[in-house]
């Protein structure tokens, strides 16, 4: 059995857990899977996981599981493997799983393999893919031993819709488990946003990215209103996140956030390495860029080799036809 | 309050990759290294907080012969003395091995606050801070972009070298995803990984390069009984997967033409 592990916040199951459960899917090869849920009170993503079909939901409920802690959740999910015994466990690679992954596969003494692209099969068994060097190589990996190992799966790299649903409602099953309160050392206090018009850049449908092509502060308007006319977010590359001029949550890439939305619009973003791994997983990408060379039009479905100033007005007034 | 950081090095961000020839690994003679890009927001973390409560910042690292000049280089930002678990085949292992070796370096210390990078440019598990604080036995946080010392009984930040004195808390903010935060409090000792860009990074002064040489690098013979959990069994280079439709024209007809495109072949609009 593969063993997913959902994420929810109150009650909102992670989009991302559907990809998690695509990739257990392409793991398990039609053999069973369940999925878990934790948290103080998780009915409603119970619901929602069992209706899709895809295996058991194991509901973990317990006050101590109410907000997150990794202490909380690698006690809990420590016996929830245990008295499951799935071959493999499988979760997206989100904040919270890089939080406390880690933690439980070394708890557990087994292998996490993270951030997986890809899964093979070869003669040797099956094998991971994940990017290394920031992208600039490819590794396939095989988790050491033939028992259980874990697995995190890159936002973007798995698809939700390609998972298999069944028309058949799963069962949900209570898991329970025994969480000595005393043992958990964070005291976490309420998530909180700090910019007053935050944005989920993970759950946009369309963004526009601008880097340093834009040259300065007083340039970003013209990225605003490309954003406003394709009902996209706005989205950086790093460097103009550091200089201020978009706040930090806004940032793409492996320092800030990875995304896959339907449209990304790079505009004057040349494509370091560390962009690509946050948005390549994007279903269309659009790159607008002076340099012919620049490594963004290897990751980009439509190029335009140009001047971002000239040819966003004329995208602007073509989309008002 | 004593604080380690660890360290790793890694190939620099201009280097072009190139591989052995059982593609197993990167042809190491190729490579010029650095610091760890998270890491030296780590180390600059620790001197800050040096600077502010006192106490002493002690660099940690597990490497080949080559990570020496990367400790020394963290010795003259102001470090104060380096823990060097030197084997050559700390190279390209696991975050479980890179954990473990570090881990039975800095048991005996008993550091207050340990702070390592949230991942590494090279084979970025993003595993060796959270694995080293459960082989530690210690409490974590991850992606940590500020960090508040909260005092003991006595008003003092932490134990003093030795380990005896009261316990301190620290209070710790998250990155979380969408632009949320998170404030999570733990009772030192704790480690947390922390993000890029945190801080202003200083950089070596000549006095501190003068001051490194004379600071102590104690060498630590790798433990035994490690074994790394997962093997690289190939590394390649990406392949491209895209065919990228370039456009051109004038910027009304790319315009158009773009649009069209978008409406009607991607059906992204």
């Amino acid at each position: 059995m593969i063993l997913v592990l959902a994420e929810q916040r109150d009650g909102h199951l992670n989009r991302a857990s559907w990809e998690a459960v695509a990739a257990a899917q392409r793991l398990a090869a039609g053999g069973p899977l369940s999925v878990a849920v934790l948290g103080g009170s998780v009915e409603s993503a119970c619901v929602e996981l069992a209706s899709a079909g895809v295996g058991d939901v194991l509901e973990v409920v317990d006050p101590a599981l109410e907000a997150y802690t990794p202490d909380g959740y690698v006690a809990a999910l420590a016996q929830v493997i245990e008295a499951a015994q799935p071959s493999a466990i499988v979760l997206a690679h989100t904040y919270q799983a890089r939080d406390f992954a880690p933690a439980l596969a070394a708890r557990l003494n087994r292998p996490l393999v993270t951030d997986v692209v890809g899964i093979t099969d070869t003669t040797e068994g099956r094998t991971f893919l994940r990017q290394m060097f920031h992208g600039k190589l490819v590794a396939d990996v095989r988790p050491t031993g033939n028992g259980p190992f874990l697995i995190t799966v890159q936002i973007g790299a798995f698809r939700a819709d390609q998972m298999r649903t069944n028309s058949t409602q799963s069962k949900i099953v209570r898991t329970p488990v025994v969480i000595d309160r005393s043992a958990i050392r964070q005291t976490p206090e309420a998530p909180f946003r700090e910019a007053k018009q935050a944005v989920d850049l993970g759950q946009a449908t369309r963004i526009v990215a601008v880097g340093r092509g834009i040259k300065s502060l007083e340039q970003l308007p013209v990225a605003q209103a490309l954003a406003d006319a394709l009902e996209a977010e706005l989205a950086a590359s790093r460097p103009i996140c550091d200089n201020g001029w978009l706040p930090m949550e806004r940032q793409v890439g492996s320092s800030g956030q990875t995304v896959a939305p339907k449209l990304y619009v790079a505009l004057g973003i040349s494509g370091a390495i560390q962009h690509l791994v946050g948005m390549k997983g994007s279903r269309t990408i659009v790159a607008i860029n002076k340099d012919a060379d620049a490594p963004i039009f290897e990751v980009a479905d439509y190029g335009i080799v140009g001047d971002l100033f000239e040819i966003t007005p004329a995208l602007l007034e073509e989309l008002k036809k | 309050m004593k604080i380690a950081v660890c360290l790793k090095q890694v190939p620099t961000r201009e280097w072009q990759p190139r591989l052995l020839d059982d593609r197993r690994w990167i042809r190491e003679q190729d490579v010029s290294y650095e610091m760890n890009e998270p890491d030296a927001y780590a180390l600059e973390e620790g001197l800050r907080l040096r600077e502010k409560h006192g106490g002493e910042v002690v660099v940690c690292s597990a490497g080949p012969t080559r990570v020496q000049q990367m400790l020394r280089e963290a010795l003259a930002r102001g470090a104060d003395r380096a823990l060097h678990v030197e084997d050559d085949s700390l190279a390209s292992t696991d975050a479980f091995v890179s954990a473990g070796a570090l881990a039975a370096a800095m048991s005996d210390e008993r550091f207050d606050l340990v702070l390592t990078g949230l991942q590494s440019d090279d084979q970025g598990h993003g595993q060796t801070g959270v694995v080293l604080a459960e082989r530690l036995g210690i409490p974590h946080s991850t992606i940590v972009i500020e960090i508040q010392v909260q005092a003991g009984t006595d008003g003092s930040a932490g134990a003093g070298p030795g380990g005896a004195g009261p316990v301190a808390a620290i209070r710790v903010k998250r990155e979380l995803e969408g632009g949320w935060f998170q404030w999570v409090a733990m009772p030192l000792p704790a480690l947390v990984t922390i993000q890029s860009g945190i801080n202003q990074l200083r950089y070596a002064t000549l006095r501190g390069i003068m001051a490194a040489k004379k600071k102590e690098i104690r060498k630590i013979s790798r433990p035994p009984g490690l074994e790394a959990s997962q093997q690289i069994l190939s590394l390649a280079l990406p392949t491209r997967t895209k065919h990228t439709e370039m456009l051109s024209g004038s910027p009304p007809e790319v315009a158009r033409e773009l649009v069209r495109r978008l409406r009607e072949e991607a059906k992204a609009l």
